[in-house]
């Protein structure tokens, strides 16, 4: 196994210190056409992508250098990354999903300019358990350049993994990225018919926060009773999903079963109002302070259970 | 009319119809299989032909240009992917002005299918002024 790091890890090194690979000219300047086609297709209806003074919505960068159809595989540029996916294929990850796609852009582009793209690995992080199976996290850069100047950059990060035997591994798709084993989680929620919604929520990708059916004061944890006007109607709000660190504990112990020590626990003030308790996640114990922005990511624990807990938003 | 933090986009829900899907795909000049056609899609383990990520980005930045209109200018789009956004679904976006200053504009995007969060967004504008 460590063998095999070190061999990928001389692989990826070798392509990270070659830096940008050669320029490839895109196959189309931009054109009308392709942007009329594109802005048809996605619904888009600013009037600033069309007309003969149009620019190409800045979210197409990537369009342009797309090969097309007729790939002819003697003709294609060997780029840095290529030696590291060939490692990662022949060592068994073969399975690959898109976890991040981030694009910058210095400038719109006008009609008739020609692009050229330079792309160059920047990182591999791994071996990783994922969900998905064991996998290794490669990201790389591309700069796109009208002449030599630089109109825009993407940073794009997948997950290369060694597929799971079951047939299961589509549906667990949902969990990307998140480092949990599928035994099944010690730790289950009390459901009830006052938290149902809740729990039903949290599946669906949703942050509920329980309302009163009267006076639609907003309160959480759920209750029978709204504590204002006392009605028993209820219904709920689906919150944002962003927070700040409102209060934290990191728990060193006592040993959880499920859990790895340290980790925290925090209370997250959400903007609609109420207060939250739940652990900080893909953050170092340390890292975390009060007034910390955060944000809710739903984990799936293992085949029946997702609990949300909160990330930090990046900066 | 000045953009305030907090600030709710109206939402957006685009039924993902296979020819979404497909020229979507196409538009982006995106034709590997799993994009349009279903018997290899199924046959890699997916439900169906599923949103390629060009369009992901592009239904990002359309869903934010039709509110913030035509003045504004995105500086930068971040994605994180989620769960596949397959044919037959419902793609249903939700935003809200995350940070205002004087040069920008950040906005947090959710788009949501049935099978949970398929795209969680950060996009990076110059100022917004709503007409």
């Amino acid at each position: 196994m460590t063998d095999e790091r070190d061999h990928l890890m001389a692989v990826a090194g070798k392509a990270i210190a070659a830096g940008e690979g050669p320029r490839i000219a895109a196959p189309l300047p931009v054109n009308a056409a392709t942007i009329s086609h594109w802005t048809e297709a996605m619904g888009e209806r600013n009037p600033l992508y069309a007309g003969p003074d149009a620019v190409a919505p800045p979210a197409m960068i990537q369009v342009w250098s797309m090969e097309g159809l007729n790939r002819d595989p003697d003709r294609r540029v060997r780029l840095p990354v290529d030696d590291v996916f060939e490692a990662l294929d022949e060592a068994g990850f073969t399975g690959v999903v898109a976890t991040n796609c981030e694009h910058t852009y210095h400038r719109y582009l006008d009609l008739g300019e020609e692009l050229t793209s330079g792309t160059r690995l920047t990182d591999i992080a791994g071996p990783k358990r994922t969900a998905l199976g064991d996998g290794y996290f490669v990201t790389w850069n591309v700069t796109w350049y009208a002449g030599d100047e630089p109109v825009a950059e993407m940073m794009f990060r997948l997950l290369k993994f060694r597929p799971k035997t079951s047939a299961t591994a589509a549906d667990e798709s949902r969990n990307v990225g998140a480092e949990a084993a599928r035994e099944p989680y010690p730790l289950r929620p009390a459901v009830n018919r006052d938290t149902a919604f809740f729990w039903d929520g949290v599946r669906e990708g949703e942050l509920r926060i329980q309302k009163c059916g009267d006076c639609g004061i907003l309160r959480h944890p759920p209750g029978p009773v709204c504590p204002t006007c006392r009605s028993t109607r209820r219904t709920h709000a689906v919150a944002s999903g962003s927070g700040t660190v409102y209060s934290y504990v990191v728990h060193h112990n006592p040993p959880v079963p499920g859990l790895r020590t340290p980790f925290v626990v925090a209370v997250v003030e959400v903007p609609e109002g109420v207060r939250l308790v739940g652990n900080i996640v893909r953050c170092a114990t340390e890292d975390v302070y009060v007034g910390m922005p955060v944000r809710v990511t739903y984990q799936q624990m293992d085949d029946e259970l997702t609990l949300p807990m909160w990330i930090p938003v990046e900066a | 009319m000045r953009v305030v933090a907090g600030a709710e986009l109206p939402p957006l829900a685009i039924e993902l119809t296979p020819t979404v899907v497909i020229s979507t795909a196409i538009a982006t000049r995106d034709f590997t299989p799993v994009h349009h056609d279903p018997a290899i899609a199924r046959a890699q383990g997916s439900a169906d032909i599923f949103l390629n990520i060009l369009t992901t980005m592009g239904l990002v930045e359309r869903y934010v240009s039709d509110w913030a209109g035509p003045s504004a200018r995105f500086r930068g789009l971040k994605v994180k992917l989620g769960v596949p956004a397959y044919a037959g679904d419902t793609l249903t976006f939700s935003g809200t002005v995350a940070s205002v200053t004087e040069s920008e504009t950040l906005i947090e995007v959710i788009g949501r299918v049935s099978l949970g969060p398929h795209v969680t967004a950060q996009a990076t504008l110059t100022p917004v002024a709503l007409g």
